[in-house]
């Protein structure tokens, strides 16, 4: 049977430098990152150089992506949320097409590997942070504080509402390794279930359809959640931000 | 003066008249909000099962809970190494990230909205 871990394990391809002792490598994770941004890039301008009034495919995709993540964003932190929008946009992106990428046999999922959830999601509780105390000064405490509870309470779910907004870019992060990592291990095992049924003879063969009748379904709800994974992401984000821009709500 | 009389009797009927029919046009909207109301319940099942956000929302519960309690253990951890004070650190943490994990559940099934005064 297949190692079905194998598929997330780092390669090296070409060493670029060292720092600090410490070797600077171009792996196959950062040649698939590589990947997904020149796919981005190539998609957005091929939709956006022709301009048409009727958009083509191209542009048509690249129209509904703007307009998806702008809604996203208006609808869970209102109109002052727009100046979040390239942050939003890009997280959207970079997590989406990674996503599909991965799902093509032989390449590497990117966003299977939690340091680089665990970097973009603290990106986006750094980027709070900063926004919340930068716009709202101490006034973004006011987060942690919630109205209408008893004083003699309060400094419990002070801490507790601490520990639930520090939970945050674990949530964020946990939850968009785990559902691609789980996707692509269950993929893996019950592809290589057919294998090992089809290589019984007569009886295999009609039990290996089964895991093959799976597999397609599997590859269907994969590619459900690759975007969805990425949507929740982004509204995520936006969630967080509203806290930055109205501490008080 | 006959003229006058005349006049204000046109203008009492006039008024009775456009009394009556602003009744009609309020009874009239009031049956249009209530059957807009119905249709929007009628739509609201169907879109509901199509709404991503519906399904980014099932998403989400599953990982809030965890995080709470992971977040309540790794501090309870650190205050235990840090002062010495094992296990109260981890006791006493592990409950509130259970606390902290259990409002993100809630939060993100949309139980409750937030902190502040629930909304109406």
């Amino acid at each position: 049977m297949a190692d079905p871990i194998h598929q997330f394990e780092i390669t090296k391809i070409a060493t670029l430098g060292h720092i600090g002792g410490h070797e600077i490598a171009f792996t196959n994770s950062a040649l698939f990152m590589a990947i997904t941004v020149v796919g981005i890039w190539a998609l957005l301008m091929g939709g956006s150089t022709r301009r048409a009034l009727v958009p083509g495919r191209l542009q048509s995709i690249a129209e509904l992506s703007y307009e998806f993540v702008a809604n996203t964003i208006e609808s869970t932190a209102g109109k002052e949320g727009m100046k979040f929008f390239p942050l939003v946009f890009t997280l959207f992106m970079f997590i989406l097409v990674a996503n599909i990428i991965g799902l093509i046999p032989y390449t590497f999922t990117v966003t299977s590997h939690i340091i680089i959830t665990a970097a973009l999601a603290l990106l986006v509780f750094i980027t709070v942070l900063v926004y919340g105390f930068y716009k709202n000064g101490l006034g973004f405490f006011r987060l942690f504080v919630p109205q209408g509870i008893p004083i003699y309470i309060l400094p419990l779910i002070v801490f507790i509402e601490v520990l639930s907004f520090l939970s945050r870019p674990i949530s964020h992060s946990v939850r968009l390794f785990a559902n691609m990592l789980a996707g692509h291990i269950t993929l893996k095992v019950f592809a290589s279930f057919i294998t090992l049924l089809g290589g019984l003879g007569i009886f295999g063969i009609f039990g290996a359809t089964l895991p093959l009748i799976l597999v397609v379904a599997l590859t269907a709800l994969e590619l459900l959640v690759a975007f969805l994974q990425a949507y929740v992401f982004a509204i995520l984000t936006c969630i967080y931000l509203n806290d930055a821009i109205h501490p008080g709500h | 003066m006959a003229e006058d009389t005349g006049d204000k009797s046109e203008n009492r009927n006039r008024s009775t008249e456009e009394a009556a029919l602003s009744a009609r046009l309020q009874s009239l909207g009031e049956r249009l909000a209530h059957q807009k109301g119905a249709d929007r319940k009628v739509e609201a099942g169907p879109s509901s099962r199509s709404d991503p956000s519906a399904l980014a929302r099932g998403f989400r519960l599953s990982t809030e809970l965890v995080a709470g309690v992971l977040v309540g253990a790794f501090i309870g951890w650190a205050l235990d190494k840090w002062l010495g004070i094992s296990p109260w650190g981890m006791i006493v943490f592990l409950l509130i990230g259970f606390a902290a994990g259990v409002i993100n559940v809630m939060r993100a099934a949309g139980v409750s909205t937030g902190p502040g005064p629930r909304p109406q």
